[in-house]
């Protein structure tokens, strides 16, 4: 089994932001739960990773620090995951269905390089 | 005839209770001359109460007799009598015989004895018939019989497990602040497999599960009795043991076959360990606390209640999160039910699927009841799978049963 790194993006001007309804975020939340509860019981869930807040500054060799991330691209990093798998096949696999690609978002997965 | 019968009874409760105040006042290492004592005053109970009748407070007689015991026992023993001394750095052996049979002292004493058997060094398995013997007072042939196992296996588990209690240095006299934290997710992991133990027996006999489970209570609730114990997490235990414990009558038929908690007649639902569930699980809830008990009692809870709009949307929640928490293949199947029952047979089939427990017997039975309403050339198939897996003569036959009906439906 061999660890991978799943990068969820998205475009914040079109993903659901905390204005919308309780019940509407609740929703989303099981949506995301239900998911990844799934990869967990396959146990294959190694961390639950985190969600970003979506500001943030980024520096240049140039010397500019400027707000981002999401000034320049569309899509941002909005969180990631860890999961295990035994090829980047089944890693992609475990990460389909996940909330982000129904909100015209991507998953990258990654495989970690194990030293 | 009456009198037969609450010896027995008296036994169970009244042994463990002498032990861990014997052992509270002189040493763990001195646990053999506790059981001695013990036994040697059930003995004198059966032979003068089989004559003279039970005495008007059996308990206060059998703590009488156990503390003279133990005075003639130190008189008889100058040798012991003088390890004792030492081993305890007493001067004055009298401040050890010293003790009472009071409520308090009782009390303090089983706690304390809870903490020493749920030794870690010890496997789980161990400190459950360490628990079963010292702490419930079984005979050997009685945890065989729960473990579906040989009394010469039981023995040897439990040698082991006493060579640890006696040389691990664990302080029965006080228990501190530190040693509760350190070791309370042992205990209260040791209890849950006790109550599971019974609760899930590989015996069939009804009566030594139901035995397990109210122990397993019954310890429990001696932890909720002291404020260094009394944690949102036990009472979160307590919630889910009670629960589970208001089916017991519902769960299975006359010839001890499972019944789906769906298929179960509700009216058999004991409905004052409902309350008594519903009781603890608020105390538990007072805390910010969420474990894994809090998420296996709202689960528990959720299944007292009747079916309504919700109820598998928050008990597939619930399931989330406790895997989240832990994962464990009981934990992933059920969720998958749950994921069926919101989402429907065929995406909760997916979902199963995806498990691929393959030599797990219930992970089959899981994927043959999904598939009975949508093809039963599959179930059936299935189904047959969990009958070759499962080594409990019991499923077997539930899952024979079910067969039968989807081929002659």
């Amino acid at each position: 089994m061999k660890d991978f790194l799943f990068i969820y993006r998205a475009d914040y001007s079109t993903y659901p932001s905390p204005k919308r309804s309780p019940e509407e975020m609740q929703a989303l939340t099981q949506k995301w739960m239900n998911w990844v509860a799934g990869i967990a019981a396959q146990e294959k869930l190694v961390d639950r990773g985190n969600r970003l807040v979506n500001s943030g500054k980024v520096l240049k060799s140039n010397g500019s620090v400027s707000d981002g991330p999401y000034t320049e691209i569309k899509e941002s990093i909005m969180g990631y995951s860890l999961v295990k798998a035994i090829s980047l096949e089944e890693a992609s696999k475990l990460a389909q269905g996940c909330p982000i690609l129904s909100y015209d978002g991507s998953v990258e997965v990654r495989e970690i390089n194990a030293i | 005839m009456q009198e037969r019968e609450l010896i027995p009874h008296l036994f169970r409760t009244e042994y463990s209770k002498i032990i861990a105040v014997l052992c509270h006042s002189f040493d763990l290492r001195h646990l053999e001359i506790a059981e001695d004592i013990a036994s040697e005053t059930f003995l004198k109970a059966t032979e003068i109460w089989g004559i003279k009748g039970v005495p008007e407070n059996p308990a206060a007689w059998l703590y009488t007799v156990a503390k003279n015991k133990v005075r003639d026992y130190f008189k008889h023993h100058a040798v012991i009598e003088r390890q004792v001394r030492e081993a305890m750095k007493l001067n004055d052996i009298g401040t050890a015989l010293d003790f009472e049979f009071s409520h308090q002292n009782i009390a303090d004493s089983q706690l304390a004895m809870i903490f020493s058997v749920c030794h870690p060094e010890n496997s789980a398995d161990a400190q459950i018939c360490l628990a079963l013997q010292i702490l419930c007072g079984f005979s050997v042939e009685e945890i065989a019989n729960a473990f579906l196992t040989s009394p010469e296996t039981i023995k040897k588990r439990l040698h082991r497990a006493r060579v640890n209690l006696r040389n691990g240095n664990f302080q029965i006299k006080a228990l501190s602040d530190q040693e509760v934290k350190a070791r309370s997710e042992s205990v209260l992991k040791t209890l849950y497999l006790l109550f599971n133990e019974g609760y899930f027996s590989k015996t069939s006999d009804q009566s030594i599960r139901k035995d397990l489970c109210f122990e397993a209570i019954r310890l429990a609730l001696v932890l909720t009795e002291n404020v260094l114990t009394d944690s949102p997490r036990v009472n979160a235990l307590l919630a889910l043991m009670y629960f589970q414990s208001s089916r017991f009558d519902a769960r299975t038929n006359d010839r001890g076959e499972m019944i789906l908690l769906e298929d179960q007649d509700k009216s058999l639902w004991d409905q004052e360990l409902i309350e008594r569930g519903n009781h603890y699980l608020v105390n538990a809830y007072e805390g910010r606390e969420v474990s894994k008990y809090h998420l296996e009692a709202a689960i528990a809870y959720w299944h007292t209640t009747p079916t309504g709009e919700n109820k598998w949307q928050h008990i597939l929640q619930l399931y989330n999160q406790l895997l989240l928490i832990e994962y464990s293949p009981v934990t992933a199947l059920n969720r998958a039910f749950a994921y069926a029952k919101v989402f429907g047979w065929e995406k909760g089939i997916e979902e199963a699927e995806k498990l691929a427990l393959d030599d797990n017997s219930h992970y089959y039975s899981l994927l043959g009841y999904l598939y009975a309403g949508v093809d039963v050339g599959r179930a059936v198939s299935f189904y047959e799978k969990a009958i070759a897996l499962t080594r409990s003569k019991v499923e077997a036959e539930t899952l024979r049963k079910e067969v039968r009906r989807l081929i002659y439906k």
